[in-house]
């Protein structure tokens, strides 16, 4: 139903309503007297490319930083293949196969690409078994070459610093980074803010690659070109609650601005025949 | 002097300027840098060559102005051990440097904690084994207290080590009362630094680490070779290990035309490898290097960045305090008067050889290539008779200007620092 892009085989195969690769029910979070969420249901399935957006402070983050692990839901829970999980902490996302690249992409500019990719889980080999263990540069090395060519990431060395590398090309290392620990979910905030057309492209490609491999991927973004690009549905967000879905094949950019700014009842002509 | 410099930093660092703009990696864009052009240079992607080009040029004046004098091998021999204790110590700035804070309490830490070895060993009549023991340890404890202020509490290392150095001065004080020098008798403790080695081991030592050196990058090729990556043509890694060797073997063909080896240069190479070691091979210097660059990103990777700089501090502290074992052994002496240019010259020595002052750049090698400077323009000051005044004009100007390029490197690729 909700899974455009899967082909036609493949959801044959599966009972209709898919279980979402990962879900959330009835989330509420609230800061001092701020609702921030009310009671708001996401749901994102394997193969699928979802595009959460809305205005500054609608709470895609929010929602976004409860999937992370970086807020505690007031109430609400969610599923990961339909089976309730509990994530008090970055740690717990993490270890459930939820991956998020922050907009400051968090890389260490001084190091390699191969250093950043496998940053804090290095391979090892046991030079002394039990006493001492050298990192194990040959084999990260190969694991980096492999991971970067299934998702096409072109860069000029593997050896080369990060700082060296254009904005694309560190978002897609930021991606790749998470790919490494082989995620069930991805979530992408702003993947395409301040990159150039060329570099835009590289990354939404790589999104593509992503749901290829089967992730479920979503991608917070104020830029509706992008996500018309790249995604299958787009979630909106409007003050702390879910305002609209959109099948990317029957709507149109109009529309779902006039969802982010709450105008869909009668404001754009346009839309007015689409309720 | 200069070629037998180049060859300790190309044995010590081929990772940082010879393997780097080999590997072409994934895909098929072209390396967009050139090995030599003045934009390289102003990236600082020629590695040492600037500073060894700077020390070929000190070298070739004092050589032509001292009619020879600082190129004869006992020239060498003793300026190799006058910058024992500045390679100490500059290793334990880099540490500290790397992670992008500082320590100023290095020199005050040395020498409190030799002043507490020299009064076990003199007053205590101690084993001088257990001596040099609790001086280290003192080291260790000193270092995990500004580790704790610092990691833990969050107070800027300036501060913390700033106060640590009047502090512990004045430990120094206390702990040798009124005496303002302490001799310490010890054999073994005196004998430490002023020994030089047999020739079996000043040949055996160096020659086996060549060879284990050429051995252990011959087989890291292998296993690329196996693994389908990019390997260095044959030519290229027998001309590295054979660099390696020459230099090894002038050295050691020169230090023996004189006296021998001497111990404590090789203690101080030994502990400057074993940290390059560290800081290449092992998980600890990948986070080490990680932490300088960006600590939040380090934490992200779920690095234990508290963790990471208590022991960095420590480790900085327990090294001074080797540094201020060896000094005392040189000068068979303890003082309560704390060297006024030490401190200086070791975190100088650190910047000169290209560690960066904000973090997460530069080589334990850098060391011995800064302590060289400074110790090849002190003992060449010293040959031509130069007043002090000159020799501290000197030595400032150098200082500033290694620390200007550092400046302008960064400024000139912002991508590269904090």
């Amino acid at each position: 139903m909700t899974e455009g892009s899967i082909s036609v085989a493949a959801s044959d195969s599966r009972e209709q309503p898919a279980t979402p690769r990962l879900q959330l029910r009835g989330i509420k979070k609230s800061f001092g007297g701020v609702q921030a969420l009310k009671n708001v249901d996401f749901e994102v399935h394997a193969g699928e490319v979802v595009g959460l957006v809305g205005d500054n402070g609608a709470g895609k983050s929010t929602l976004i930083k409860t999937m992370s692990g970086a807020y505690i839901p007031d109430e609400g829970e969610i599923l990961i293949d339909g089976q309730p999980v509990t994530i008090t902490s970055p740690q717990d996302s993490t270890r459930l196969g939820i991956e998020t690249v922050y907009q400051d992409l968090a890389l260490c500019d001084n190091l390699d690409v191969v250093a950043n990719l496998w940053l804090g889980r290095e391979a090892y080999r046991d030079i002394i078994p039990g006493l001492l263990r050298v990192l194990d540069e040959t084999e990260m090395e190969q694991r980096t070459s492999e991971v970067l060519k299934t998702l096409d990431v072109r860069i000029p060395s593997m050896r080369s610093p990060v700082a060296t590398l254009s904005g694309g090309q560190r978002q897609c290392i930021a991606v790749a980074k998470t790919i490494l620990r082989q995620p069930k979910v991805v979530l992408l905030d702003e993947p395409t803010a301040a990159l150039g057309v060329a570099q835009t492209r590289q990354v939404l490609n790589l999104i593509r690659r992503l749901r290829e491999q089967g992730l479920a991927v979503v991608v917070i973004s104020h830029n509706l070109h992008d996500v018309f690009d790249v995604a299958d549905r787009v979630i909106v967000m409007r003050l702390g609650q879910r305002a609209a879905t959109f099948e990317i094949h029957n709507t149109t950019p109009e529309r779902v601005v006039a969802a982010i700014t709450g105008a869909e009842y009668g404001d754009v002509p346009k839309t007015a025949e689409g309720l | 002097m200069s070629d037998s410099n180049r060859g300790v930093s190309q044995q010590g660092s081929p990772e940082t300027f010879a393997e780097q703009p080999a590997h072409s990696g994934i895909g098929d864009l072209p390396n967009p840098r050139s090995q030599f052009s003045l934009q390289a240079l102003m990236r600082g992607d020629l590695g040492f060559i600037p500073v060894l080009l700077t020390l070929a040029v000190i070298t070739l004046y004092f050589q032509i102005t001292t009619s020879g004098v600082f190129l004869e091998a006992r020239n060498l021999s003793n300026l190799t051990q006058q910058i024992v204790v500045i390679s100490i110590l500059g290793t334990a700035a880099v540490l500290v440097l790397l992670l992008g804070e500082i320590d100023l309490s290095l020199v005050a830490v040395a020498q409190t904690c030799a002043a507490i070895m020299a009064v076990l060993s003199v007053y205590q009549n101690w084993n001088a084994w257990l001596a040099i023991l609790a001086g280290l340890l003192t080291g260790l404890v000193i270092g995990l207290l500004n580790g704790f202020f610092i990691a833990v509490l969050r107070v800027p290392s300036f501060i913390v080590t700033l106060a640590g150095s009047i502090g512990y001065a004045g430990l120094l004080l206390l702990v040798l009362g009124r005496q303002t020098t302490l001799v310490v008798r010890d054999p073994v403790i005196r004998s430490i630094a002023p020994t030089y080695l047999s020739p079996v081991i000043g040949w055996g030592i160096p020659l086996l680490l060549v060879a284990l050196y050429g051995l252990g990058i011959w087989f890291e090729q292998q296993r690329r070779q196996r693994a389908g990556l990019p390997v260095k043509s044959p030519t290229k890694l027998a001309l590295q290990i054979g660099l390696a060797l020459v230099v090894t073997v002038v050295m050691v063909f020169l230090f023996q035309s004189y006296q021998g080896v001497p111990q404590s240069v090789l203690i101080s190479l030994g502990v400057i490898v074993v940290f390059w070691l560290i800081l290449k091979k092992t998980p600890f210097g990948r986070h080490l290097y990680a932490v300088g660059g960006n600590p939040e990103a380090a934490r992200r990777a779920g690095i234990n960045v508290v963790g990471m700089k208590l022991t960095v501090f420590a480790l900085a502290s327990t090294l001074a305090a080797l540094a201020g074992i060896m000094l005392t052994s040189r000068s068979t002496a303890v003082a309560t008067q704390i060297s006024s240019t030490l401190l200086l010259n070791a975190i100088a020595a650190a910047v000169i050889g290209g560690v960066s002052l904000f973090g997460g750049r530069g080589s334990v090698w850098a060391v011995v290539l800064g302590a060289l400077i400074i110790g090849s323009l002190d003992n060449g000051l010293d040959l031509l008779n130069q007043d002090q005044s000159v020799k501290a004009i000197v030595q400032g100007a150098v200082l500033l200007l290694a620390v200007t390029v550092d400046a302008v490197v960064r400024r000139t690729n912002p991508g590269k620092g904090k």
